[in-house]
């Protein structure tokens, strides 16, 4: 039988084209356009090349907003991720509470981010708060307000509640996809806990475990409101992250070339670090498999 | 090794069994010979994985003790016993080699690293995979990682009894021959006890010294592949059995002569008797003979050509009757009676086959 060429059939991805133009490429490209233009405002611009691109590569302002927010990045992922797996290897495998606790976990990934963030704001505060007043009543000296130190571990103790239970629910399914020949077989063969774990719940959580440090890393990189309300990204510039100081540049200052830029390189860096935690772990995984 | 002895075991699921039907294993007492080939056959929910599981100690029966050879180990945890099992689905350590899979029980007991490379080259040659041992196990194929699985198993010299629970159910055909073939080979060489799960007939008859049949949580009948085939204890082992199982009818039996329904006679090969109950009489396919005019008066439905034999799907007194006809016999329109070999026939009260009392006259 003869094979029907038909070119029109990529007609048929026009709609997906037009869409995907429309809710990226466009928005995009204004950014784009703004990156390498100057603007006073009312639709004058200035060519300005790559000057924009040179200026944040060279600002000690980004540098400085880009090393927190890799510092945070990092003790989130270290502090989540491990307390995820801990919390869903205990978790109840059935039963009542099983769902009780399932309940729980997700009850924190259910509030708006902006009221996680009064939340903790309210709960951190030394004159009306629970926590902030309690730990002045114990003499502990605690201002997130004017601390630098404070703030960041109210903003990591915050993020890590409002987020573990991403990494713990995550785990949870894949520690509930391992059949149970697999633990009668290591009981068997006289395997330890420590064992049963290495070489059985790990390998089996592997894949949900990529997703989990791929999820927590780009939010934890692009965090905004939660810091926003509690902080304000201060004490002085202590807890303004990547997207504060953005906000900051582009809305506070009205500086939209440079903002623009940043935004670019913020999008790129992003990209390219998910691509290469994907990358290495897939590989990890198919190099396991030969 | 060891003999395995079940003395009064049963087993419920339920806290506070009261009813018969309460029980996932009626009471049984058993014993396993040491070195034995046994399987357990049975349809699925007779109670066979929970007697393994039993066996294994990953389940504490509700009552009744388990004895291997002297020492009672109904209490003991699953370590204790040394017993290897193989289960369904293949279950490997998937980020380990080959030969760190095969090493794993021993070091986990603190063997001594030469004898266990010394342990686990013996092992791989056993079951044939020398060549892959520094492969990862994650990659091999199902019926690889059922060696992997079996040969973990033996790399303990002290292993009592080797427990197979349906293991072939995620292999190739082709490998089914091949692997039941090893399985026997190795059961021969070092005679471990081995004790083989399954639901499939041609594996169990094939694969096992001793056949255990388990209908409904109980043990119907234990003995050899002749013997359930010639004299099935219970009208299950009849129907399950050959294929197709046995013809059974009800039927009055007194002395060496059985009325059926119609009132039509069939003799018998002894005497049995005036059995009480629900009284049937079995015949197999095989010992069904048509005829052009003795016998019991037959209706062919269909003829089925199996290869070997072909298969006539009959009635008899609005009963289905299946008899088997050697190749090369024409089944033509003047075969219109069946007659049953009287030698072969059982006789059946309320399910149990009862024993002849004598030759008939």
């Amino acid at each position: 039988m003869d094979k029907i060429q038909n070119n029109k059939a990529w007609f048929l991805v026009l709609p997906v084209l037009v869409l995907v133009a429309f809710s990226a490429i466009i928005p995009l490209m204004t950014v784009v356009n703004y990156s390498v233009n100057d603007t006073f405002g009312n639709n004058e611009f200035f060519w300005a090349g790559l000057e924009w691109f040179e200026e944040m590569v060279t600002s000690s302002r980004l540098h400085d907003a880009l090393g927190r927010q890799i510092l945070f990045s990092g003790i989130i992922l270290a502090i989540e991720v491990p307390l995820g797996i801990f919390i869903a290897l205990n978790m109840p495998k059935s039963g009542f509470w099983a769902s009780f606790c399932l309940v729980l976990m997700a009850l924190p990934l259910l509030i708006p981010f902006n009221v996680v963030g009064t939340i903790w704001q309210i709960f951190g505060r030394v004159d009306i708060g629970l926590l902030g007043h309690t730990l002045a009543a114990l003499g502990i000296d605690y201002n997130y307000t004017n601390d630098p130190l404070d703030a960041w571990i109210t903003v990591i103790v915050m993020d890590v509640w409002h987020w573990t239970s991403l990494v713990a629910l995550l785990c949870y399914a894949g520690l509930q996809s391992i059949a149970q020949a697999y633990y009668q077989a290591a009981k068997i063969d006289q395997a330890s806990r420590w064992a049963v774990f290495r070489y059985i719940e790990l390998p089996k959580m592997q894949g949900v475990l990529l997703i989990a440090v791929l999820l927590r890393f780009m939010d934890s990189f692009m965090i905004y409101t939660e810091p926003f309300v509690v902080t304000g990204g201060g004490p002085g510039n202590a807890t303004t992250f990547l997207s504060i100081d953005l906000v900051k540049m582009a809305v506070g200052q009205f500086d939209l070339g440079p903002a623009a830029a940043f935004s670019i390189m913020y999008f790129l860096v992003i990209l390219l670090v998910s691509w290469v935690f994907y990358t290495v772990m897939t590989n990890l995984d198919k190099a396991e498999g030969q | 090794m060891a003999q395995i002895t079940l003395k009064n075991l049963a087993h419920s699921y339920f806290p506070n069994p009261t009813r018969d039907q309460d029980f996932a294993l009626k009471e049984m007492d058993h014993v396993w010979q040491d070195g034995g080939a046994y399987a357990l056959l049975g349809s699925s929910g007779c109670g066979k994985t929970t007697l393994l599981n039993i066996i294994s100690g990953l389940l504490r029966p509700s009552q009744g003790r388990v004895l291997f050879g002297d020492r009672d180990v109904t209490d003991a945890p699953t370590a204790e016993r040394n017993i290897a099992q193989v289960f369904q689905f293949p279950v490997v350590y998937d980020t380990m080699t080959v030969r760190d899979n095969l090493a794993f029980p021993l070091r986990n007991r603190g063997m001594d690293a030469a004898y266990i490379a010394a342990r686990v080259d013996q092992i791989a040659r056993m079951i044939g995979m020398e060549e892959i041992l520094s492969r990862k196990a994650k990659g091999l194929t199902a019926d690889a990682k059922q060696k992997i699985s079996l040969g973990r198993g033996m790399v303990r010299e002290d292993v009592n009894a080797i427990l197979f629970d349906e293991p072939l159910t995620v292999i190739d055909p082709h490998m089914k021959w091949e692997l039941r073939t090893q399985l026997k080979r190795l059961h021969r060489e070092f005679g471990h006890t081995m004790i083989y799960v399954t639901h499939d007939q041609t594996e169990a008859l094939t694969f096992a010294d001793k056949v255990v049949i388990m209908y409904d949580g109980r043990v119907v009948q234990m003995g050899t592949p002749e013997e359930l085939f010639e004299t099935p204890a219970h009208t299950f082992v009849g129907y399950f059995i050959g294929s197709p199982g046995m013809n059974l009818m009800e039927a009055q039996v007194e002395g060496d002569t059985a009325r059926l329904a119609s009132g039509m006679t069939v003799p018998l090969g002894a005497q049995y008797g005036r059995p009480a109950g629900r009284v049937q009489i079995g015949i197999r396919p095989e010992y069904a003979m048509l005829t052009a005019g003795e016998g019991l008066p037959v209706t062919i439905r269909r003829v089925e050509d199996v290869g070997r034999h072909r298969l006539v799907r009959a009635e008899v007194l609005g009963a289905p009757l299946n008899v088997v006809v050697p190749e090369g016999m024409p089944v033509g329109a003047e075969l219109t009676h069946v007659r049953f070999a009287p030698q072969k026939i059982s006789v059946y009260a309320d399910d149990w086959r009862i024993a002849p009392q004598g030759r008939a006259a």
